[in-house]
């Protein structure tokens, strides 16, 4: 079964995603910040990880270049979720590291293929 | 006191003054050597041996009258400050360094001129340095209790004067330029200043206090003596006119003798100084008088019916009291007085007769050919052997001429001669019209008038007592004799020389200024020097001149006295000053002026035009051409202010403008972040609402329960939506100004408990205790509905932080004289320190807030201040120690504000 991991502040958006990724066969964990993903990932090593920009205490981009120094996570795709949607916040993230970026409002059937399509890559 | 120990403790004394000098001369920055203190004590110079003993023995002999000469300073100061400012911004811009320049520069750098006020300086001075050597040998005498040596060169003052001359020129002529400071000596000299006070002083308690039991004591045994009425009653008109004119006489000195010239302007490096010397130099002649009439008396007492020289009273006390310490004590003080006056006026005269006779009508002609270092060599040491001559003169003529008059005598003497430069110096301040015949015609006539009433008859006395010239007049006229001159019988001799050389002085120099013109370079000098303040910048351009100059010549004569290096860096400054490019090899009226200042500091400023002039070729002015240029160059100054001011204005709005746009480039930058934040605040609602709305219409068998709990988060990302649009808009109203405020008296508590109203559901559950203070009515002006958001607003963010368990909310309100104080407490976790003021900016908790995903838009506390403010209150949170925070506003109670 494949694993993801959802890291976002909104209860319902966090609530969508994670009915979305069950329903299409998913093991999902879920973290409200960046701290929480970091502390999940010490003991399991998700396929995928949707993370948002905006969050309290540690963000998102904080975050990746935390996870980019893990090599046991080296094979995890990581996408960006967020409502910055500047070209200059792409850039930011892609560069640091990000396999795919998608802003919100986002398609959930969308984000799913995607999702697919990385970890199949 | 053997006189060997005496010389070796002298020989202590004079180290030690060597090693102030030395020490101040090289740290002539220093806090200690170059402040307005050293300054206002070195002026003290003007109390010399003469005041150190003669104003004693004319206290004994004659009562109060030793009291006019130091009146006169005193009634003066106030003056005194006020031209001396204007001398000394004078003196700084032309480099002048001495009377005789001074003086002679204002008339045209007149070389003859310069030289006659060196010879009457030269005239009124020495015999007073000879005072200064008087006082000093007759003293040393009396200390080590030997008699004066008919042979010079076995007695031992010789060799004193000797060492005093050698002191002397070696540290007074160190410098080429004598218009640089000479911090070495002006710094001993305020040492001494202090040394002869504070012995003098010593010497006065001793004498009241010790000799005799106090004031009243002396008073009452003098007042025994016989002739103690006689020389104590003021004698009416009479004596009150030699008063008036001896006031009149020492206040002319403050300005004119050459030492007081070299200590007040030629050493003054700042003009601030002069501040401090307008009170503490009044305060010291005060001081230094205040036990001038106890020791007079006492002494009068002490040796009532035998021969004792009353000049010599502050040493005889001691003695006769076998206080051997007390008088070396009291003689080192008086050889303070006589020393810096030796060596301040030796220096002042030095400089006038190397730089205002002897370069000027002797040696020019050499330095004119010779090298830099040669000429420096030989002006510094023409300088150096006038020094010595002088004092050595001066010592000799104390031996064979003035043994016998008391020190007040010649010092008053001395006083009369030098004020014959009164009219010319103070013409030269405020009368455009003198001019060089004028005060040269003055000069000498009143110098007759002193010879005639003063000098001779003195000179007289000493050789022959048997003539009659004093007696019966020249040629046996009546209205003749020197005393009495035409008839004027009731002043005694020093006033009496005064009144008639100063009228006659003052009458020729305003006569002849006035019947014959002066020349158009006189005329250019006179406004130089009347109206110094508005040539105090860029004064080079107050100087007429006309015709061919190169400026290589110029420079070669500047090279020759101030070497190639200087000359260079003279020469770039002046071209920075007035933004010359140098690409003209001819000079202007400004280099010309610039030139002559730099020499005449080296040579004096007759020798220094003599020199340019000599290099140069100048074309004749008409006095009339001479005023017009000025004029020219007065409303140039004009316009050149006014485009001042006018850049000066453009400056300033140019500054004005850099800075609103500056705020414009900020509020622009904020506006930005807004946006941003703002799109990204309404795009997480709609996120979620589009998520949920794309699972209920894909996802048809999806759990009843489920289904209904998306759409139950629709509808609160919903309503969520709608609250941040609405606050957007509030807060854009106060931002634009468009919200419109209803001011009314409400009661506070009244709308506290109507805010808390529809709360108490939530505050039920959570378990929270409100708690309001205050049950009495508090009344404030204010819009209801806006403050009720306000409270709303509080008390909302006070529950949310609530803990889980127990949580409490204080409402306190504090009724002060013009406002009301409301504050909002809980007791949950408190905010971090760095943030207090933080939390009032816009979307500020969206991103710092430490707890979970908070219920809010994060607008609320930038509403609540723009609503307070609004009101013309104030809001801000503290933190209470251990529990939670406390969030403050205020309220005008009666300021009606109208709506904004």
């Amino acid at each position: 079964m494949k694993k993801i991991l959802i890291v976002d502040d909104e209860p319902n958006i966090i609530m969508a995603l994670e009915y979305t990724f069950k329903k299409n066969n998913y093991e999902v964990f879920i973290a409200r910040d960046g701290q929480e993903a970091l502390d999940i990932l010490q003991n399991e090593t998700p396929d995928a990880i949707i993370l948002d920009i905006m969050m309290p205490n540690v963000d998102g981009y904080a975050t990746i270049a935390e996870i980019k120094l893990n090599e046991k996570l080296n094979h995890c795709k990581i996408l960006f979720l967020s409502a910055k949607n500047k070209e200059e916040h792409i850039e930011k993230g892609m560069s640091l590291g990000a396999n795919a970026y998608m802003t919100k409002p986002f398609s959930t059937k969308k984000l799913v293929e995607k999702i697919e399509e990385l970890i199949t890559t | 006191m053997n006189s060997f120990l005496l010389i070796i403790i002298l020989l202590i004394y004079v180290g030690f003054l060597f090693f102030i000098a030395h020490w101040a001369e090289k740290k002539a920055n220093h806090k200690w050597s170059n402040n307005p203190y050293i300054y206002s004590l070195s002026l003290a110079v003007y109390c010399t041996a003469w005041t150190y003993y003669g104003s004693i023995g004319m206290a004994a002999n004659s009562g109060l009258n030793y009291l006019p000469i130091y009146l006169g300073p005193i009634i003066a100061i106030p003056a005194w400050i006020i031209v001396l400012r204007k001398v000394i911004k004078i003196s700084k811009l032309n480099n002048v360094s001495s009377l005789a320049d001074f003086i002679s520069l204002r008339h045209g750098n007149s070389r003859f001129l310069g030289a006659i006020v060196t010879v009457v300086c030269l005239i009124g001075v020495i015999p007073y340095i000879s005072l200064q050597l008087k006082a000093i040998s007759e003293t040393f005498h009396i200390v080590s209790q030997t008699e004066t040596n008919d042979n010079v060169f076995q007695d031992s003052t010789t060799y004193v004067a000797f060492a005093l001359a050698i002191f002397a020129s070696y540290y007074g002529s160190r410098y080429v330029d004598a218009s640089q400071k000479r911090r070495g000596v002006i710094t001993a000299v305020a040492i001494e200043s202090i040394l002869k006070l504070v012995f003098f002083i010593f010497i006065g308690v001793y004498v009241t206090f010790f000799v005799f039991d106090g004031f009243d004591d002396i008073y009452l045994q003098a007042s025994k003596l016989p002739y103690f009425e006689e020389r104590n009653t003021l004698g009416g008109l009479t004596q009150g006119m030699n008063w008036y004119f001896l006031i009149v006489l020492s206040l002319f000195a403050i300005f004119l003798l050459p030492r007081q010239f070299q200590v007040s302007v030629v050493e003054n490096n700042r003009e601030h100084h002069l501040k401090t010397a307008i009170w503490v130099f009044p305060l010291y002649l005060l001081l230094f008088n205040f036990f001038v009439y106890p020791i007079a008396w006492g002494g009068n007492v002490l040796f009532k019916g035998q021969e004792v020289n009353a000049d010599m009273y502050s040493i005889i006390i001691p003695q006769f009291f076998n206080n051997q310490f007390l008088a070396v004590i009291v003689f080192l003080g008086g050889f303070s007085a006589a020393i810096s006056m030796i060596v301040v006026s030796s220096i002042a005269l030095s400089t006038m007769l190397s730089n205002n006779i002897l370069i000027p009508y002797t040696y020019l002609g050499k330095l004119k050919i010779q090298n830099q270092v040669d000429n420096n060599k030989r002006i510094i040491n023409i300088r150096k052997v006038s020094i010595f001559i002088l004092i050595i003169t001066a010592y000799f003529i104390y031996r064979y001429f003035v043994l016998d008059y008391s020190l007040v005598s010649i010092g008053l003497i001395s006083f009369v001669v030098i004020a014959q430069l009164a009219p010319a110096f103070f013409g030269s301040l405020f009368w455009r019209r003198g001019s060089l015949k004028g005060a040269v015609a003055g000069i000498l006539v009143g110098l007759f008038f002193c010879f005639y009433t003063l000098l001779f008859p003195y000179a007289l006395g000493i050789s022959s007592s048997s003539n009659t010239f004093i007696t019966e007049g020249l040629w046996g006229l009546e209205l003749l004799k020197p005393f009495q001159l035409f008839g004027l019988d009731y002043l005694q001799p020093v006033p009496h020389a005064f009144f008639w050389s100063l009228l006659f002085n003052t009458l020729i120099y305003f006569a002849v200024s006035v019947s014959f013109k002066g020349n158009y370079r006189e005329r250019n000098y006179a406004e130089m020097f009347i109206d110094i303040d508005k040539y105090s910048t860029n004064h080079e351009n107050a100087f007429v001149w006309r015709g061919t100059a190169y400026i290589s010549d110029i420079e070669k004569v500047l090279i020759k006295f101030l070497g190639e290096e200087r000359t260079r860096r003279a020469l770039s400054i002046f071209n920075l000053k007035y933004n010359i490019n140098q690409t003209s090899d001819m000079a202007d009226a400004r280099l010309i002026k610039f030139a002559e200042n730099l020499l005449t500091g080296h040579i004096g400023t007759a020798s220094a035009k003599i020199l340019i002039s000599s290099v140069v070729k100048e074309e004749k002015i008409s006095l009339t051409e001479v005023l017009q240029i000025l004029e020219e160059s007065n409303e140039n100054i004009l316009i050149n202010k006014k485009l001042t001011e006018t850049s000066n204005e453009l400056k300033k709005i140019t500054e004005k403008l850099q800075e609103a746009n500056d705020t414009l480039v900020v509020k622009d930058k904020q506006k930005d972040e807004f946006l941003d934040t703002v799109t990204h605040e309404l795009r997480t609602p709609i996120t979620a609402i589009r998520a949920a709305s794309e699972i209920l219409y894909d996802d048809e068998d999806i759990p009843n329960e489920l289904r209904k709990q998306f759409l139950q988060n629709i509808i609160s990302e919903s309503d969520r939506l709608n609250r941040l649009i609405d606050k957007i808009l509030d807060l854009e109203k106060f931002e634009t100004g468009k919200q419109k405020l209803y001011f009314v008296k409400n009661d506070i508590i009244a709308t506290i408990y109507q805010t808390i109203e529809p709360l108490q559901q939530l505050i039920k559950n959570k378990n929270i205790t409100v708690f309001l203070e205050n049950s009495k009515s508090v009344y404030a002006c204010y819009d209801e509905d806006r403050i009720i958001q306000v409270i709303t607003n509080l008390l909302s963010n006070a529950i949310k932080f609530c803990p889980e368990k127990e949580g409490l909310i204080t409402i306190k309100v504090k009724d002060k004289e013009d406002y009301i104080l409301v504050s909002v407490e809980d007791n949950g976790k408190g905010i971090n320190k760095n943030e207090n003021e933080a939390i009032f900016d816009k979307f500020y908790q969206s991103f710092n807030q430490n707890i979970k995903k908070p219920v809010g838009s994060g607008l609320g506390l930038a509403i609540c201040r723009q609503i307070i403010e609004h009101h013309g209150g104030k809001i801000w949170v503290e933190n209470i120690e251990n529990s939670g925070a406390c969030f403050y506003f205020t309220l005008p109670k009666n300021k009606q504000i109208n709506a904004i």
